[in-house]
């Protein structure tokens, strides 16, 4: 087991990139997650590989698309407004099933908003972003050491299912720096042979990249073979964190850096006699519904805790299907819900579900 | 004050100041300090457009468990290096806590009687050291000395680690200067008790 | 005139007629680059792309680089570029061409890699793109189809378009004080230091044809150099656009288009660079 490191969230993600065997990164600086592109600036030249500063976001998730397309382990990071300028080039990427891992390091909006940390982009995430019918997988980590991990795991999901995979991160995990370890790692080997465009020997048939299929018969063979594959990852893929949820009365539902927020409020809650658990999503796509669903047998209430609006709140009431309230409780701008703040709310929540 | 013991088991601390003081490097130190020996640690900066100048903090929480939630509201100590950082956070720091402030920056101390503040000199001896750069580290020092969170080897093993190597020769100066403040801190002590 | 030529009035494209005899008797002089699919275009009569798609995949099989080859199809009139050309390729979202060939040749510099992009994707949507590809020097051929018309979309004005010129979107003609003047690519593209080798011609004779195949053959040609970006810009002909006879589209080009965009090379490499040759 290789020794711990004191690193910045985004610099253990450059790095798990180097040792997950990314060959190629391209990127565009935006705060606050510059220090992705400047630390794979000075590092991949060193291990022979591919680093570039791009002209626009636009230009970074294109050069993904043809790098990935060409068969290569492609990457790109940026932070909300250019994850938004990226959505036509994901869409095309899921439209042509490559493999590729993006990351957003996600900060408060919308518009140029603010660089504090904001969970805004749930939506956008889990939801499409990019017009038509596509999904992709999306990794929430909530530590420096969640965000090398899934690098690796997030790279080899992108293989497994020919598909683009976010890694939905956020300013605060992003800058902070905790105690991380790179565990040894042997990338999976994968024959990409047949679809990637290498240049054609005359061997087989020419492997073309795209995702035109102008006529509406093949274009819904196209949809329904890429709902196959949604189907496979949400029936194999879904992935969370309980904590405290074995004689949890009540429930926080929260992931990233508010599941660790929650967590200081869950010790908070527990010690005034408030019996809450946390269920943290590690995939926000494929969602924990069933689980959730499950837990509404035990729990009388749940409170999905973000730095937004009010978004995963709905996919926690898809789950939960009316039969426990779930309420919800968010800070957004950037600014930061304090673990107190949290559990002020939840007693008020309580003493009202409790007199109703 | 929290007790020695509850202090190296857990201790969530908030260094505060303009940008350029060296508040980011002081709470990074303390970081590497707790991974030397093993602790969990969390080293939470706020973070601004401004390269320069400007208001900064970072939370660094040193814990013998995993840590939970990487910011916090609530402090056990509190090192303040300039008057804005003293009023938004003398009231945050828990009765009980540490509120270590420099005092050549600060003419308007907390008035709080529940916490102990001390006031140290810093610049004032940081340029008497012909670097006005070590003030952070005295500062540090003089934390150190109030609240022994992590033993002096490890800061010392942190330093080298924290300093780029082409500023390894300002490692004995960095000494000097924590060294320095432990000795401005136990005076303090003295006088408070 | 001999019998067995005919020869389009007023322009000296030449087409073979058709034998009736056996064809064992006759040599072979001339056959479609095995290299290009065997199927139909779906190009309008009288349209440069097929023309064009047929002399790059001529050159493919002349440089016998059909396994090293990667082409970027963009959005437009030849989105299905792939489906015509034997060599595997990619289809890039509009505009995007040269951000999506700079990913495949970064990551397999010994590749040719080459984009086919049009007016309204090179010049228009993805003209950042197409300069930062070339300012950094891409060793990359960008083959610039320039019919100063949205084809596609069925004949909407383009960056190209010329001044006076009627499109769906400028019924009354271009207005040069609303709209700016067509872009010069290939003039503006030879500005930059990456850019090793940048000629504007055309398809419209048999002439030009043989001027672009050559252009297209140096171009291929010079990516072993790794010095910068070629940049072919090739007057397109799209007479359903111009709402013009074939014949018409191509008188066209010659009395019109090349006031605007005067054929010929605009920036050429030095003797020195092409002394491997």
């Amino acid at each position: 087991m290789s020794e711990f490191k004191l690193m910045k969230g985004n610099e253990a993600m450059a790095e798990a990139a180097i040792q997950a065997g990314c060959d190629a990164y391209f990127g565009y600086p935006i705060t606050p997650q510059s220090e992705v592109l400047e630390y794979l600036a000075r590092e991949m030249p060193k291990h022979n590989r591919i680093v570039m500063q791009a002209e626009s976001e636009v230009a970074s998730i294109n050069m993904v698309y043809g790098a990935a397309g060409a068969g290569f382990r492609t990457m790109t990071s940026s932070s909300s407004p250019g994850i938004s300028l990226m959505q036509e080039g994901i869409s095309y990427i899921a439209g042509a099933e490559l493999p590729c891992l993006i990351v957003n390091v996600n900060r408060a909006g919308p518009g140029l908003g603010t660089i504090q940390p904001g969970q805004g982009d749930y939506f956008q995430s889990t939801k499409g972003g990019g017009h038509g019918d596509y999904k992709m997988i999306v990794l929430a980590p909530a530590s420096v050491q969640e965000m090398a991990d899934f690098v690796f795991l997030g790279f080899d999901l992108a293989d497994k299912y020919r598909n683009p995979v976010l890694m939905l991160s956020d300013g605060a995990i992003g800058q902070m720096m905790e105690k991380v370890q790179f565990k040894p790692y042997t990338r999976p080997e994968i024959d990409k042979s047949s679809w990637a465009t290498t240049g054609k020997p005359k061997t087989r048939n020419r492997n073309y990249i795209t995702s035109l299929h102008i006529l509406p018969e093949k274009m819904e063979v196209h949809n329904l073979k890429l709902e196959e594959k949604f189907k496979k990852i949400r029936e194999n893929e879904v992935r969370f964190e309980e904590i405290n949820t074995a004689d949890a009365d009540y429930l926080f539902v929260a992931y990233g850096l508010s599941a660790r927020i929650c967590q200081k409020a869950m010790d908070i809650a527990r010690q005034k006699g408030i019996r809450i658990g946390l269920l943290r999503p590690i995939t926000l796509y494929p969602y924990p519904y069933q689980r959730l669903r499950e837990l509404t047998a035990q729990v009388k209430m749940m409170l999905s805790v973000e730095l937004n609006s009010g978004q995963m709140v709905e996919d926690v009431r898809l789950g939960v299907e009316g039969k426990v309230p779930v309420e919800f409780y968010g800070r957004m701008g950037g600014m930061m819900p304090t673990p107190e703040e949290i559990v002020h709310h939840l007693e008020t929540l309580i003493q009202y579900h409790h007199a109703n | 004050m929290n007790s020695i013991n509850d202090c190296r088991k857990l201790e969530e601390l908030i260094v505060a100041g303009f940008g350029g003081q060296g508040v980011l490097s002081l709470g990074m130190t303390l970081a590497y300090a707790g991974m030397v020996e093993n602790k969990e640690i969390s080293w939470m900066p706020s973070y601004g457009p401004e390269m320069r100048g400007g208001t900064a903090n970072c939370i660094v929480i040193l814990s013998d468990n995993k840590i939970s939630s990487p910011i916090l509201s609530l402090f056990d100590s509190a090192i303040v290096l300039n008057q804005p950082s003293m009023d938004k956070f003398a009231p945050r720091v828990k009765p009980g806590g540490l509120l270590l402030y420099e005092s050549g920056n600060i003419f308007k101390p907390s008035t709080r009687t529940d916490i102990d503040i001390i006031g140290i000199p810093a610049t004032t001896e940081a340029l008497k050291m012909k670097n006005a750069k070590t003030m952070n580290m005295i500062m540090l020092g003089a934390y150190l000395q109030l609240k022994p969170v992590v033993q002096n080897d490890s800061i010392l093993e942190a330093l080298a680690k924290v300093l780029p190597e082409k500023y390894h020769h300002l490692l004995p100066i960095n000494r000097q200067a924590l060294e320095l403040g432990e000795a401005l801190a136990k005076e303090m002590k003295t006088q408070l008790v | 005139m001999p019998i067995d030529q005919h020869v389009l009035p007023e322009t000296d494209l030449i087409i073979p007629a058709c034998h009736k005899e056996e064809e064992d008797e006759y040599e072979v002089v001339y056959h479609k680059p095995a290299t290009l699919v065997d199927v139909n275009m779906h190009y309008c009569p009288g349209c440069a792309h097929s023309l064009v798609h047929k002399l790059i995949m001529e050159v493919v099989e002349e440089l016998d680089i059909q396994e090293k080859t990667v082409g970027v199809a963009p959005v437009g009139c030849s989105v299905f570029a792939y489906d015509y050309m034997d060599i595997d390729m990619q289809e890039a979202a509009h505009g995007r061409a040269c951000a999506v060939a700079t990913g495949i040749k970064r990551l397999m510099p010994g590749k040719y890699v080459f984009t086919y992009q049009g007016d309204g994707d090179l010049a228009a949507i993805g003209i950042g793109e197409t300069l930062h590809a070339i300012n950094r020097g891409e060793n990359i051929l960008i083959v610039f189809m320039n019919n100063a018309v949205y084809g596609m979309t069925s004949g909407q004005m383009a960056p190209t378009t010329l001044p006076g010129m009627h499109t769906t979107t400028s019924p009354d003609g271009r207005d040069v004080s609303f709209y700016g003047a067509p872009i010069k690519v290939a003039e503006l593209m030879a500005n930059l230091p990456g850019s090793f080798y940048v000629t504007r011609q055309a398809v419209n004779s048999a002439n030009a044809v043989r001027k672009t195949r050559k252009a297209l053959v140096n171009a291929f040609k010079y990516q072993q150099l790794h010095k910068g970006t070629c940049l072919v810009e090739i007057i397109g002909n799209c007479p359903s656009n111009w709402k013009m006879t074939p014949v018409e589209a191509a008188k066209f080009i010659d009395e019109e288009m090349v006031k605007t965009f005067p054929l010929g090379d605009i920036k050429v490499p030095n003797a020195e660079d092409l002394k491997i040759f």
